[in-house]
């Protein structure tokens, strides 16, 4: 499937700002899923510092804003082709060693309700089988609702509540599969939305679960699938916050709002 | 050198002079305080601490200003940032901050004020006289100058501890001269009487400069002369001028080290030009207060404009 | 503890190194002794060198007493020490580059893979970096302790930012301005290069972008620390900047600190300040002590951090056990200096044994430091015993076990004279181009009659340690 994205990003500061430093992880990972056609991250008066691909796999770019600015854009533009892998994360080169991803943080805490629901999705017929049904698992526990969670909601709170986004639901599968002794991770991308009955969110988070023999494999609870050719997957880390594809901070006192705009389309051949 | 180091430097040097302006302010009250009154006891130790821009923070915390109160205030109370306290114990923070940037001998003389201010802290009040409190802290003031100047490397931050000195002594000068003008204002007609010289005597000599008052003018005390000792006159350590030159020479001896000019020795320079130009006379047309109260306010100006050229970290 | 080993007296008689001493000692009465204890005092206090070591924490006006009885260690046992710490420096340097790479150690089975890679030290963030001359650990700090004539054993091993050097060096300078004739009469090798050998190991390692005479900072986390003393202390030594999170900024591809004169670009950052706090993009968000996007330009070959991030995994406590394996596998030698046994509760069997031999033997916390989380099996009350027996049931991986070590003695002068009080010691190894070593480290001693906890907090001294020519 041949995708375009336009993804832009605006920080605006009620008094400017000086001294703007980001950290992205803006551009798709290079796997047997993805090819990348044409791709650009910009941000408005800014720098470009260091890049460089990390242990995981993901390209790291950094920028900085001298400023001082009353508003930053960080605007990515791009088309690449994309295969259906059934959620197999195939070709992908990377240094981390699975075990790294058994480690919970906060968000990711396994309390004793996500500890119970793991254990009833453990089964005899291997890994793969116990992660597909982790995913199931997730999505008929946490009933997918925007607005009734937040940044720093946990898998705990998230399950207890019964809601949640996809945000939420990656961090249950993390939390269940890691106390089951399965590495996991999040894994932050976009969503081309177009089918019937798909969760409108362009940008997206999903879960992945390493399976001995295949690999690390993607796993979708809000919509309740694999990623296919409509996922671009841009960067992983332990939760939510270590895999965000924008990480960022400025100096001064002034107060930062955000307003994001993110368009998937399928371009026709 | 990091502009936090300089920031550092700078604010020693403000601080053991505003420590110094604390105890003078003390030394002013008590003295005028000693005289017969035209306006009671209280007002003047209020127009006191007008003059040192105190007298909000004082009435919150004490309401009547008694002696012993502003003791309290200007010399131990640490929640006023300009008390004695409070100045030698942020002076040596900064000091030990920056420790790499002071000699022993600097480093020696802060960290001895401090340790004597907490002995001090520690004795009863009742045993300490005012005198002492205020000559303790001339000394250590003089102690800590004395250091800088004999042991200190003649690089940037001697220069910023310099400007921070000469800032913040005309700002203190100007400000003495001004409580003469709070205590006077209600009665004109005290001008040129033997009280009014009186005051004028002890704002000299809580200045330390009565002698060489007498032996630059000599004659009568009058307030002409004293104007011009305290603002115009180059031979006088503390005036408006000398304090002016002084920052305007450190700031010349920066632009000359890095190259470059800022605004602060263009705003610096201007400021020595109009000290130069003026007269007494012009000064007293102008309203003695009105001529301070400018004065206090161009000098807060250059203090915000060497802050963001030098001190700030953000220049280019 | 009769039975342990004196430094001074074997057998009745002076051992060699100690020789000179005996006849200082007597010569000293006690008199003069407490004029210069309390002159050695009134220097310290007066160079400002009030700090806790070790990150222990406490008062930051507060001064760890020192004792002017000298540990001493004639050249041979030096040079015996000298071969054991560098070959531990040079090992550890090469484990961390092997797990942050293809991981051989793990994949030969020769340390559980649970172990590195979810040990909480581990830095997920730097997997496939090579840090220049790679190199992560830059400054290693192993603690010594001995038990007889050639009996020295490694209680542990710090990797990330060990503190205490400034004692190290403080030590002698006061002791040379005190007692001269000692100093003529021993041959003692100097120490006083260390700063000069800092600094030039610090700048051998600046990143291969540096195309100039590379500068080097030091990164404090503030004067609020309790090390602050020390780091501006090695900083004035080097003649480097101190500096902290704010006077760092990150623009384009390069570090700066902001100066009176505007931007300068810093190459090699030597840092005092935990992983945690290095930079709130990569780590802890809330730190306000870092540098944002720091990371970033390291990874980049921007700037060098040292110790690098991620250093400390070589340092927990339950590592520890491992490295005379890491001797064996990188470098194919024997170790020189061997570890004190070491039992893992979070092994069944041998938690076990440590639970039924709890009143014997030291406990400690894999991540604890600064004496505290610490059982002293034969030093404790029954109570106390019981309590760490819970404690290390409710979480075995949490804890390491260790025999009581009948820790060696030196003189000591006490409140009646000279007594013999134990000892530790941390030198200081420097790696960058090549491994470096001056001659001595930090003697700590415990003041107190029989106990065995050197940490300054509770109780502990310092001590000058010699190292003789010959």
């Amino acid at each position: 499937m041949l995708l375009s994205v336009d993804h832009v990003t605006r920080y605006r500061y009620d008094t400017p700002a000086r001294s703007v430093v980001q950290s992205h992880r803006l551009t798709p990972s290079r796997f047997d899923g993805q090819r990348l056609l044409d791709w650009e991250v910009s941000v408005s008066g800014g720098l470009a510092g260091g890049a460089f691909r990390d242990g995981a796999g993901d390209w790291v770019q950094g920028w900085s804003v001298p400023g001082p600015v009353s508003e930053i854009s960080v605007t990515v533009r791009g088309r690449l082709e994309t295969t259906d892998l059934s959620g197999v994360l195939r070709g992908h080169r990377e240094a981390v060693p699975p075990e790294c991803y058994l480690r919970s943080t906060t968000p990711t805490q396994a309390d004793q309700a996500l500890a119970d629901l793991a254990a009833q999705c453990v089964t005899a017929s291997g890994g793969l089988e116990t992660a597909h049904r982790l995913s199931a698992a997730v999505a008929d526990a946490i009933v997918y609702r925007p607005g009734t969670t937040h940044a720093h909601t946990t898998a705990a709170e998230s399950l207890a509540g019964g809601e949640g986004v996809c945000q939420d639901h990656a961090h249950a599968v993390l939390a269940m599969a890691r106390h089951l002794g399965m590495p996991a991770r999040y894994v932050s991308g976009y969503l081309h939305a177009s089918e019937d009955g798909t969760l409108h969110e362009a940008a997206h988070a999903w879960a992945e679960v390493w399976v001995a023999g295949l690999g690390w494999v993607g796993f979708d609870p809000a919509n309740r699938c694999c990623p296919d050719e409509r996922y671009i997957r841009l960067g992983s880390g332990l939760d939510a916050q270590d895999a965000a594809p924008i990480r960022g901070i400025a100096r001064g006192p002034g107060v930062e709002s955000m307003d994001v705009t993110v368009a998937v389309q399928s371009v026709q051949q | 050198m990091l502009s936090r180091t300089a920031d550092n430097l700078y604010w020693i040097a403000r601080r053991m002079e505003r420590a110094e302006t604390a105890a003078r302010l003390l030394e002013v009250g008590a003295r005028i305080s000693l005289l017969p009154s035209v306006h009671g006891y209280r007002s003047e130790w209020d127009s006191l601490l007008r003059a040192g821009g105190m007298a909000d923070g004082f009435a919150a915390k004490y309401g009547d200003p008694v002696q012993r109160n502003i003791e309290s205030h200007l010399f131990f109370d640490h929640d006023n940032p300009s008390s004695v306290a409070a100045c030698i114990t942020a002076a040596r923070e900064n000091g030990r901050i920056v420790r790499t940037a002071l000699t022993a001998q600097v480093w020696d003389a802060l960290n001895t004020a401090f340790q004597e201010l907490r002995a001090l802290e520690r004795r009863e009040r009742s045993e300490l006289e005012l005198s002492e409190m205020t000559e303790w802290t001339m000394r250590h003031a003089a102690m800590v100058r004395g250091a800088i100047d004999a042991t200190l490397l003649r690089n940037d931050g001697y220069n910023f501890l310099n400007i921070g000195y000469y800032l913040e002594r005309g700002d203190s000068t100007a400000r003495l001269m001004d409580v003469k003008y709070y205590v006077l204002l209600p009665k004109v007609d005290y001008v040129g009487s033997g009280l009014d010289n009186y005051q004028w005597a002890t704002l000299l000599r809580a200045m330390s400069s009565q002698r060489a008052f007498h032996w630059a003018y000599g004659g009568e005390v009058t307030a002409a002369k004293i104007a011009h000792f305290l603002i115009l006159n180059p031979q006088c350590p503390r005036s408006l001028i000398t304090c002016v030159a002084g920052m305007n020479n450190h700031l010349g001896r920066l632009a000359k080290a890095y190259g470059r000019m800022t605004e602060a020795q263009e705003l610096s320079a201007r400021l020595l030009a109009g000290l130069d130009s003026v007269s007494v006379e012009a000064i007293f047309e102008e309203g003695l207060h009105e001529f301070l109260s400018r004065f206090i306010r161009d000098a807060a100006s250059l203090g915000a404009v060497i802050h963001d050229s030098y001190l700030s970290g953000d220049m280019r | 503890m009769t039975s342990c080993f004196n430094e001074m007296y074997l057998q009745g008689a002076v051992r060699p190194p100690y020789a000179r001493l005996e006849g200082w000692t007597r010569a000293m009465p006690a008199e003069l002794r407490q004029m210069k204890q309390a002159e050695a005092e009134a220097l310290f206090r007066r160079i400002g060198i009030t700090f806790a070591v070790y990150g222990e924490g406490g008062d930051p006006d507060r001064l760890i007493p020192f004792d002017m009885f000298p540990r001493v260690f004639s050249h041979a046992e030096w040079t015996r020490l000298e071969r054991g710490i560098k070959q531990r420096a040079q090992a550890l340097n090469a484990f961390l580059v092997d797990v942050y790479g293809r991981g051989e150690i793990v994949r030969a089975g020769r340390i559980p893979a649970r172990l590195v890679y979810q040990n909480a030290a581990y830095e997920k963030s730097v997997v496939g970096f090579v840090p220049p001359k790679g190199v992560y650990s830059h400054i290693v700090g192993v603690d010594l302790v001995r038990t007889g004539p050639d009996e020295f054993f490694v209680l542990e091993d710090n990797c990330r930012t060990p503190s205490g050097v400034s004692y190290m060096l403080e030590n002698r300078e006061i002791m040379m301005r005190m007692f001269p004739d000692l100093f003529r009469e021993n041959r003692i090798l100097p120490i006083d290069s260390y700063s000069e050998r800092l600094r030039r190991t610090l700048a051998s390692v600046a990143p291969a972008k540096c195309d100039r005479e590379p500068t080097v900072v030091i990164l404090t986390p503030g004067h609020f620390n309790s090390a602050y003393y020390e780091h501006s202390f090695l900083a004035d030594l080097m003649g480097v900047e101190l500096v902290e999170g704010q006077d760092l900024f990150v623009e384009g591809e390069y570090v700066y600190m902001r100066t009176t004169e505007g931007p300068r670009r810093v190459d090699v950052i030597y840092r005092r300040l935990d992983d945690a706090y290095l930079d709130p993009l990569c780590f802890r968000p809330d730190s306000m002590l870092g540098v944002a996007g720091l990371m970033d330009v390291y990874r980049s070959g921007g700037v060098s951090i040292c110790s690098a991030p991620g250093a400390g995994v070589a340092d927990d406590k339950a590592v520890y056990t491992y490295v005379p394996e890491m001797i064996r596998f990188y470098l194919g030698e024997e170790p020189i200096l061997n570890n004190v046994p070491t039992w893992q509760c979070g092994r069944d069997d041998e938690c076990r044994y440590v639970l039924e031999h709890l009143a014997e033997l030291v406990v400690k916390e894999v991540h604890g430091s600064g004496g505290y989380g610490m059982l002293v099996g034969p030093k404790s009350s029954a109570a106390e015993v019981e309590m760490f027996r819970a404690r290390i049931k409710a979480n075995p991986g949490n804890y390491i076990a260790q025999p009581t070590l009948a820790l060696s003695t030196t003189p000591t002068f006490v409140a009646d004279g000279i007594a013999p009080r134990h000892v530790d010691l941390r030198p200081y190894c420097l790696v960058g181009e090549s491994i470096d070593l001056v001659p001595g480290g930090l003697t700590r001693v415990a003041l107190t009659d029989g106990s065995l906890v050197v940490n300054s907090s509770q109780g502990g001294g310092v001590k000058d340690t010699w190292v003789l020519a010959e």
